[in-house]
């Protein structure tokens, strides 16, 4: 008697793995073998990960068949994300001696992962590796966006990539003619089907996907500050071209140069030290982010462009018979208007509790501006042109500060240990974003730098540093951090009781 | 209108002799319940059993030939006490839901019924809701056919077998005048087979017949003195009756050679999964050949002592397979044998864990340890560890679908939080309680269906903060109307009350219910949650749109801090997305081929602009809200993005709106069939800011030569 197949099939909920299980059914049904499918719907079918199982056995005697897989007696595992052929992985049922492994390579994040305040992605390298060790025959590609490409759902080129495998004892014509009896959008699966079929014939033998290597463009920094840039440590003149271009775009020559001017400083301080260009490389990326901050000025720029009409069009697909009208949503406060006027007048106002109370309730509010509307449009385009006022507003002048505070900590803190030096750099990351986001990472900010003095003073300052930098991203009520910190100054192997508390803020709070 | 069309399933209940049925396992129930000439059946939807109740609620037409009455019953309960109607009549009715929940509300009516007993079959379907994909306490539906007398059937998953044993259920029902109950775990309810059909039945005394010639008889009814005599009858008659019917028809199975030295006694659910295992450890031959004798027990309870004697007598040890706990199963096994001072070694729990799921590698180990012990066999050596551990996969807790209108309640209260505090959150039983989970992690206990606003009752002392309670409309029209907010407003509650009226009984699959504004003419729909909740007298009720985040927060924080007295009622609506999508998709691509102008909504998130905080999917979570590689190679964190199947619900722009988030998100509005007049205007906007972009394009690009 020949081997009965066991199949199971790991998808998300939404995902068509009924579909998919309904079509291999129907496939053997009609060749005359016993079928069985089951699955877990359930909670599951809401974002979860579902599990269908199959078993299918040769015309003869009825077999009993099993109701869940087994470890190590699976034929086929179908995976419809790159993370679930990884928990199939997990579970067993991956098995070098047994199972050919059908996945696709796309990645569809777990909440887990998008919630994260960084990135908090798995690393899909070390999935990648445990599908190669652990099947047999592995075919394993993107199969999400050929479905996309032929108008169709990921379940037609799984089922397309399983024919092409030749792991099933049964014919092309066997399968798409499944396909035609479901009857619900034929064609396109069809097509579908026939592009993952396609792509299993020719699957080569599985590579590791190359290692992401930084930064993916070139810069394109003005031809002014090249040679400026090209005496800079080797490793940090990429980020430094990007940092100039970006700096030009967001403000002028003007404001790159003096970009330029802190890298070379820094730069130079950290040769002095015998660095290998660690600090430059961190500095060269992280001060071109810090000069270039979020504001209205810079968000009214970047959604007026017509590059970013385009973008809209195509991540919208608007088809060529279509309008597409674009609303922003924008919610100036008080702050925000301040910020912008010049710093003189900006202090006069800011205190002002009249003029708060008046302004508010006219500015804000919640607005949804039509970009692609006339009004709209011009309201954005001429913020964006206050542009060349920006060296004056008051924001500018308490970023300004905050920078040169900051560059000024990161330079002293290298000359103990130029690992600290670069930590403080990185620290930036935290300072981001708009309103409470901004507000939040900034007094998180503020937090770990008043340690800096006692750290300093550790041996393990660095790495110190960067947990409470992982800390401050571990969630937004500055828990994890607060806990941190805690820990922090109960532990006195390394240092005396209390003698940070006392120290002044490296920062000036601006405000 | 439930989240799925079963028209094709209905097709496959009309099959009849010499025709094959394939089709779900509880599909086949469905269809063997037609061919036993079933008179009503009700029941209340749950997985694993809600494709039962969708099936039939589509099968109107069908039903009405064959004289049975369905019906959607309000709760379990009302599905058991429906079963009265076959104690004094031949009448056959079945009636299901999702165990042990279901079984819990069910039981008042159901341990009435085992009390007086039935002269019709009364068959009970229960979906067996335990191990893998569960979402309730993992209990034994076994206790409760213990305790009130009802016998269990556990049958063999094979859809044939199946069928027969739901109509030997009803015959043995009939035989013993006892309520039967017919177990099917999840596996086995959504497991595909096929069968050999028989023609449908219609009942030979009809529903009607019964009306118009009613029968009374006092001592079926559970007050003194019949309450007694129905104890001694249990015992004295319907027990043996069972006994003799079980043995008769043979209902439990053997598998395997007459003799051995070891034996197997296993529950009829669990036989596949243990044939599987015998089959790996090299004692079964996959179609049903076993090397080891095994008795299949079909009927878990009650149990029939001669065959268990005379299984286990002469035998060296034998293997109790019995999934769950406590080991009703095992104990009572070894009562019998001890009984019968039949001394062969039982081995159950301790080889197999005492709790949790017996999957197949659960079961492996277990027939191993076993086979090792008892059989002379060496233990396998262990499998080698996977190249990957779970933790280096993401966990993927269920969640609130794209577009749904449940999940914007939770970011109000998640903001309102921020504004007053924490407060004590008392959840339900419905999608609603995802929000214990990420991203929101918001509720502190779920205590049962409709029990939301009662599990807040204890918190009802003066000068403490509120507490916030969460129904859905599902739950409020099972019980929480009266055992929430009637009681709410009877004990003088100050406590803050969401529900949410999403229009369905949605996590079981979008049935209809009392105020579904979509029910089919076969239901009465639209009746209103507010008229009900201020006829039990609630005066403080907000009715607010679940997508207007601010003015759900307005709501919510004046029912937190208001000087009114009395419970405070907050009804939010908002339909499923999933029903919404299913019922409008088609409708808006007819109109877009008929040429009418319509505009379809769609988000996105500028990745220039977002910084990767990522704020807004903390206060969101909709799948369709996700996170992207940056495209600015200097910063590190991805951006968030949305995915093409975002449906437009808004929430998005309203989040950024009213947590004062970033700008990142646009809306587009993408316009279908536009006119003549909206395309020159529109033509017109783009020129001129056309002409202003290549002037600031050239001026940005000069500054950067």
């Amino acid at each position: 008697m020949t081997r009965p197949l066991r199949l199971s099939i790991h998808a998300l909920g939404g995902q068509g793995g009924g579909v998919l299980a309904d079509w291999i059914v129907d496939t053997a049904e009609h060749a005359g073998w016993w079928t069985q499918a089951t699955s877990v719907p359930g909670v599951a079918q809401r974002t979860g990960a579902t599990v269908y199982y199959i078993e299918l056995a040769a015309p003869g005697p009825e077999p009993i068949f099993a109701l869940m897989p087994s470890p190590g007696d699976v034929d086929v595992v179908i995976a419809s994300e790159l993370m679930e052929a990884g928990r199939a992985v997990a579970r067993g049922l991956v098995t070098p001696d047994r199972t050919a492994l059908i996945a696709s390579s796309h990645r569809i994040f777990a909440i887990g992962e998008k919630s994260a305040m960084g990135d908090g992605a798995f690393s899909a390298a070390t999935v990648l590796d445990s599908c190669i060790q652990s099947s047999r025959r592995l075919v394993l590609a993107d199969l999400d966006s050929l479905a996309a490409a032929h108008g169709s759902v990921i379940s037609a080129t799984l089922l397309g990539a399983l024919a092409g495998s030749q792991v099933m004892p049964f014919a092309r014509e066997d399968f798409e003619a499944a396909i035609g009896r479901a009857g619900v959008g034929v064609k396109a699966s069809l097509a579908a089907f026939s592009a993952g079929f396609a792509l299993a014939v020719s699957y080569p033998a599985p590579e590791l996907a190359p290692p992401n290597s930084m930064p993916a463009r070139i810069g394109n920094a003005p031809a002014l500050l090249a040679e400026r840039i090209g005496k800079l440590p080797q490793a940090s003149q990429s980020f430094a071209q990007l940092g100039a271009e970006r700096l030009t775009d967001y403000q002028d020559k003007a404001h790159a140069a003096r970009y330029m001017d802190r890298i070379e400083a820094v730069a130079d301080a950290e040769q002095a030290l015998g660095g290998d260009g660690a600090l430059a490389v961190a500095a060269a990326r992280h001060l071109a982010l810090w000069m270039s901050y979020e504001d209205v000025i810079r968000v009214a720029d970047l959604k007026t462009r017509a590059s970013r009409a385009a973008r809209v069009a195509g991540e919208v697909r608007a088809g060529k018979d279509m309008l597409t009208r674009t609303t922003e949503f924008m919610h100036p406060r008080f702050e925000e208007v301040i910020d912008m006027l010049p710093a003189g007048l900006a202090k006069r106002l800011q205190n002002s509790v009249h003029l708060r109370r008046w302004l508010t309730p006219l500015i804000d509010r919640d607005r949804q501006i039509t970009t692609s509307s006339l009004s709209g449009f011009l309201l954005l385009w001429g913020i964006a042109r206050l542009r060349r006022w920006r060296p004056i507003s008051l924001r500018f002048e308490v970023e300004e500060a905050r920078i040169e505070a900051w560059l000024a900590s990161a330079v002293s803190a290298a000359r103990t240990d130029l690992a600290l030096g670069v930590e403080v750099i990185r620290l930036q990351r935290l300072v981001r974003g708009y309103s409470d986001t901004h507000a939040r990472g900034l007094s998180n900010f503020a937090a770990i730098m008043r340690e800096l003095p006692g750290l300093t003073r550790r041996s393990d300052g660095a790495a110190q540093l960067a947990s409470l930098h992982r800390a401050a991203l571990a969630d937004d009520e500055s828990r994890a951090l607060s806990a941190a910190l805690a820990v922090l100054a109960n532990d006195t192997t390394n240092n005396e009781i209390g003698s940070w508390s006392a120290l002044q803020p490296v920062l000036v709070q601006a405000r | 209108m439930a989240e799925r069309s079963f028209a094709r399933e209905v097709e496959r209940l009309r099959l009849g002799h010499g025709d094959i049925f394939h089709g779900e396992g509880i599909l086949a129930v469905t269809k063997a319940l037609l061919q036993s000439g079933v008179s009503y059946v009700g029941g209340y939807q749950g997985s694993p059993i809600s494709h039962l109740m969708d099936v039939f609620a589509d099968a109107d037409p069908l039903l009405r030939d064959l004289g049975i009455h369905f019906e959607q019953s309000a709760s379990e309960a009302t599905a058991a006490a429906m079963l009265a109607a076959s104690v004094n009549y031949p009448l056959r009715g079945a009636v299901t839901w999702k165990s042990t929940v279901g079984t819990n509300v069910a039981s008042d009516a159901l341990a009435n019924v085992a009390s007086g007993g039935v002269t019709g079959g009364a068959l009970v379907i229960v979906g067996e809701d335990y191990g893998e994909g569960s979402s309730i306490m993992q209990e034994r539906s076994h206790a409760f056919a213990m305790k009130s007398q009802i016998w269990l059937l556990d049958p063999r998953p094979n859809l044939g077998h199946i069928v027969d044993m739901v109509e030997h259920g009803f015959c043995l029902s009939e035989a013993s005048n006892t309520p039967v109950m017919l177990e099917l775990r999840i596996r086995a309810c959504h497991m595909t087979g096929r069968f050999a059909a028989k023609d449908n039945v219609p009942p030979a005394f009809t529903l009607r017949d019964a009306m118009n010639a009613p029968v009374r008889d006092t001592d079926r009814i559970v007050l003194p003195p019949a309450n007694f005599l129905h104890e001694h009858e249990k015992i004295n008659q319907r027990w043996p009756a069972a006994i003799e019917y079980i043995t008769a028809h043979k209902l439990n199975e053997r598998f395997g050679p007459d003799e051995g030295e070891l034996g197997i006694i296993v529950q009829g659910g669990m036989f596949n999964t243990l044939a599987r295992a015998m089959e790996l450890a090299g004692v079964g031959d996959g179609i049903g050949g076993l090397d080891v004798p095994t008795l299949v027990l079909n009927v878990t309870y009650p149990l029939v002592p001669a065959e268990i004697v005379q299984f286990c007598a002469g035998k060296r040890a034998v293997l109790i397979v019995e999934e769950g706990q406590p080991a009703f199963l095992e104990d009572a096994i070894a009562a019998t044998l001890r009984r019968a001072d039949v001394n062969t070694e039982i081995m159950g729990k301790g080889t197999f864990p005492v709790a949790g799921e017996y999957t197949g590698a659960v079961m492996k180990t277990g027939l191993d340890a076993f086979l090792a012990e008892h059989g002379g066999r060496a233990l396998p050596p262990p499998a080698a560890l996977p190249a990957l551990s779970m933790k280096q996969v993401p966990a993927r807790p269920a969640g609130f679908c794209t577009g749904c209108p449940e999940r914007p309640v939770f970011t109000a209260m998640k903001l309102v939080m921020r504004e007053l505090g924490p407060f004590h959150v008392s959840c339900d039983i419905g999608c609603h309680l995802f929000s214990i989970l990420p991203p929101f992690d918001i509720g502190n206990t779920t205590m049962g269906y409709g029990l939301g606003f009662a599990g807040a009752a204890a918190f009802n002392v003066p000068d403490a903060k509120r507490t916030i309670s969460v129904m859905g409309d599902g739950g409020f029209w099972h019980n929480g109307l009266t055992s929430g907010v009637g009681n709410a407003v009877f004990n003088k509650s100050d406590n803050v009350l969401v529900i949410v009226d999403n229009g369905y009984s949605a996590a079981t699959g979008g049935q209809d219910i009392l105020s579904s504004k979509n029910a089919p003419a076969t239901r009465s729909g639209h009746h209103r949650i507010e008229d009900a909740v201020r006829g039990v007298g609630v005066e403080w009720v907000r009715t607010v749109d679940t997508y207007r985040i601010k003015q759900f927060k307005a709501a919510l924080k004046e029912a937190l801090t208001t000087p009114e007295t009395g419970p405070k009622v907050i009804i939010a609506v908002g339909e499923c997305m999933l029903n919404r999508q299913r019922r409008e998709k088609p409708l808006f691509a007819a109109a877009v081929k008929q040429g009418e102008r319509r505009v379809r909504a769609r988000f996105g998130v500028d990745p220039d602009v977002c910084t990767g905080d990522h704020s807004c999917i903390r206060l969101s979570g909709c799948p369709s809200l996700t996170v992207a590689p940056n495209p600015d190679p200097l910063r590190e964190d991805p951006v968030a993005a949305v995915a093409q199947d975002c449906v437009g619900c808004g929430v998005c722009g309203e989040i950024a709106h009213a947590a004062i988030l970033c700008p990142s998100f646009y809306r587009a509005d993408l316009i279908h069939n536009a006119g003549p007049w909206e395309r020159w205007w529109a033509r017109a906007q783009s020129r001129v800011t056309a002409v202003l972009q290549r002037w600031s394009d050239r001026r940005r690009f000069a500054r950067l030569a």
